[in-house]
């Protein structure tokens, strides 16, 4: 962070900033130095921050017409579908938002994994990061109840059945989850509080995660720290808000084709059929995002250490920073780390699609297989990794990979044949 | 000794992804194929063909709304733009065909009226269970989200409703089941609904099966998103809008960017660079610079 003091030039504006610094926080957001460096695979932040936002908004008129009851969601939905002016585009982008969303943040996790963001100094943003994923999860979930489909209900059931698992206290605690014997109306009910709750708060550590952000400054592909208020780092302000624009608007158009043009293709057919306790679907999937934990806890063959591997699953994110030891943060010059990376995407990828899968033959063999190496990979990979691999050499300053880039080794050279004048013919 | 195990790893890899995929790829093998259509209303510029939605609407209600509701349609919806679009006067009319109990009135009695625009679609049961044990055991599904509520859509529902076929040797059927290739399991619990000429399409149009099957299924895509032709013009609109500002911003960010002198600055360190690596090799035989 710039430690230069801001001093508002109006003295109506020195007046209130020395009682409530806004201005100086303002000044602050503009002129926070950003590495020059940063590709557009840093441009998810603020696009995560968008999503939030558009959640926040949509989801605020949804709940004016919404009617959070067992006998009146389904239909309230057809309501906002159909007789609310412009129902259907505020719920296709509420119901899109939340998978673009997640698509965004996982973008965002695995670019940190990438480039060893995660590590030394900035591992409480990472911790703050994962909790607002958790939260996302949580608020997903409960979303996706609401409508009161097939699969809100019977995944709702799955899902709050995992608690059951927990020994001696797991029947109560799950009743009283419920709020009854089963999913029923008070869990309705309480779910709509929550998913309405839940944003706000993940707003709050959004602020916490941007100000964690702002004391050690960002990571680079480069992965070496850069020197501040030097030509390495440049404003925010108009700099990186234009890069982030474009990649936001990018992502928009990908958004809003999906809310346009195939509203329905990331969601379930089956919660378009009214909940019926008395009628299971044949296989009952979380959404999309949700599916490779989902394969994991299928993966286990006893249900509580399902349970216990598929939150391990997520919390063992949180010793990341201490579990790659490797000093060097990019990939980038880490030659083994980068193919592991790469394995560990796909392992992600596969089991979300076993995910979707019945757990039965080859499926329950390969989401076995991915999940034991997707354990490994942070356990054993990565701690080994850390002693034993040999990184490629750093360059001095973020400035310096431009040299080593393919063709501008050979352009330096025709430069300084050029410069050589007399011997170019036998300069090769 | 270290790119002998770079490489030993990369084989690793490739094992492994290519004894993946084909698992994959093999346990995916045993989808029922469904029939597809060229629908008018699929694609960015889909519409509805009007009259094919107005045919759809009669087969509805001469054939399906014996058994099956749509019970979020209101009448009105049948003159609104974007659907089958019938005059407000038809709309009416099909409306007034219809008792609609209303009430309490002021005597708090209970009365039957005439069906008005604003009524949702009747239902032919009253409720869930009378509908059940009216059909054998089996609910005939309300239609307003079939078509949303079916993997497979529009071509899933055409071609149930021209899937039956004589059951295979061998295959056990009870009374009142009848045998359907799209049907999950083959067994479906709903009659043959259509045969040709079944419906005397007012437009004059032969009302083959497959015309029948065409028409009601493009009905049901309408009940099911009654916007989707407001929705795929905005859509377009939408993007087209997005791509032009993002073309200006793209080439705004250019000029801010080139404000910092971001590329002057990178070809003054190559510059640097290159003066270095000169000055390194003055003096000495070209040909040694590798």
């Amino acid at each position: 962070m710039s430690e230069e003091k801001y001093i508002p030039k109006s003295k109506l504006g020195q007046w209130f900033d020395s009682r409530l610094p806004l201005l100086t926080l303002s000044h602050h957001l503009q002129a926070y130095p950003t590495p020059k460096n940063l590709n557009y695979w840093w441009t998810f932040g603020g696009i995560l921050t968008f999503c939030l936002i558009t959640q926040i908004i949509t989801g605020l008129v949804l709940a004016m017409h919404y009617v959070a009851h067992v006998d009146h969601a389904f239909e309230s939905i057809e309501h906002i579908m159909r007789d609310v002016n412009y129902g259907w585009l505020i719920r296709y982008v509420h119901a899109n938002g939340a998978s673009m969303f997640f698509l965004a943040v996982y973008i965002h996790i695995f670019r940190s994994l990438f480039y060893g963001s995660y590590k030394s100094p900035r591992e409480v943003i990472w911790i703050i990061g994962l909790l607002i994923y958790i939260l996302m999860m949580a608020t997903a979930f409960m979303g996706y109840v609401l409508p009161w489909g097939q699969m809100s209900f019977w995944g709702a059931t799955v899902i709050t059945n995992l608690f059951t698992a927990i020994p001696f206290v797991g029947e109560s605690i799950t009743t009283w989850l419920w709020g009854g014997y089963s999913v029923d109306n008070p869990t309705l009910n309480r779910f709509y509080s929550l998913h309405y709750l839940l944003p706000f708060l993940t707003f709050g550590l959004v602020i916490l995660h941007i100000w964690a952000l702002h004391v050690p400054g960002n990571n680079n592909p480069i992965g070496i720290d850069v020197k501040k208020n030097s030509n390495e780092t440049m404003p925010f302000h108009p700099y990186m808000v234009m890069k982030d624009l474009i990649a936001l608007l990018l992502f928009i158009i990908v958004f809003l084709w999906f809310v346009f043009f195939a509203p329905n293709v990331l969601g379930h057919p089956d919660n378009y059929i009214e909940a019926n306790p008395l009628v299971t679907p044949s296989h009952i999937v979380p959404e999309w995002y949700l599916l490779p934990f989902y394969a994991i806890l299928r993966a286990i063959p006893s249900k509580l250490g399902g349970v216990i591997f598929m939150f391990s699953a997520i919390f063992i994110l949180m010793l990341l920073p201490w579990l790659d030891t490797c000093k060097v943060r990019s990939a980038t010059f880490r030659p083994i780390y980068k193919k592991f990376f790469w394995v560990l995407v796909f392992t992600v990828i596969l089991l979300g699609y076993l995910g979707a899968k019945p757990p039965e033959g080859i499926y329950l063999f390969l989401s076995r297989l991915a999940t034991i190496y997707y354990f490994a990979h942070f356990l054993i990979l990565l701690p080994m990794l850390g002693r034993y691999e040999k990184t490629d050499p750093l360059p001095q300053s973020i400035s310096d990979p431009v040299l080593n880039k393919p063709g501008v080794l050979d352009r330096v050279k025709k430069a300084a044949s050029e410069y050589e004048g007399d011997n170019v013919g036998s300069f090769k | 000794m270290l790119a002998h195990l770079n490489n030993f790893i990369n084989k690793i890899f490739i094992i492994i992804f290519l004894s993946v995929i084909p698992c994959v790829v093999f346990a995916e093998e045993n989808k029922i194929n469904l029939i597809k259509n060229n629908w008018s209303f699929d694609g960015v510029f889909g519409t509805f063909d009007r009259a094919s939605l107005q045919r759809g609407f009669q087969v509805y209600q001469e054939v399906c709304s014996g058994c099956h509701s749509v019970q979020h349609l209101s009448y009105r919806n049948l003159a609104e733009e974007g659907g089958p679009e019938f005059s407000k006067e038809e709309a009416k009319a099909i409306a007034a065909q219809f008792e609609v109990t209303d009430g309490p009135n002021s005597d708090g009695e209970m009365f039957t009226r005439p069906g008005k625009l604003s009524d949702k679609f009747i239902k032919p049961y009253p409720n869930v269970q009378a509908s059940t044990v009216a059909n054998g055991g089996a609910y005939p599904p309300d239609m307003s989200v079939l078509a949303k509520a079916r993997a497979g859509g529009a071509d899933y529902i055409y071609s149930l409703l021209v899937g039956y076929e004589e059951a295979p040797s061998g295959f056990e059927l009870d009374d009142g089941v009848y045998y359907n290739k799209y049907m999950v399991g083959n067994k479906i619990k709903m009659s043959e609904p259509l045969s040709d000429e079944q419906v005397e399409y007012l437009d004059g149009t032969d009302a083959t099966k497959e015309q029948m099957a065409k028409d009601v299924t493009a009905f049901l895509v309408w009940a099911s998103e009654p916007h989707l032709e407001a929705q795929h013009k905005m859509g377009f609109k939408t993007i087209i809008y997005l791509l032009i500002l993002f073309t200006l911003v793209y080439f705004s960010k250019q000029k801010v960017w080139s404000r910092f002198g971001l590329k002057a600055d990178n070809k003054q360190d190559t510059f640097d660079k290159v003066e270095e690596i000169v000055t390194e090799y003055e003096g000495e035989d070209p040909k040694s610079f590798k």
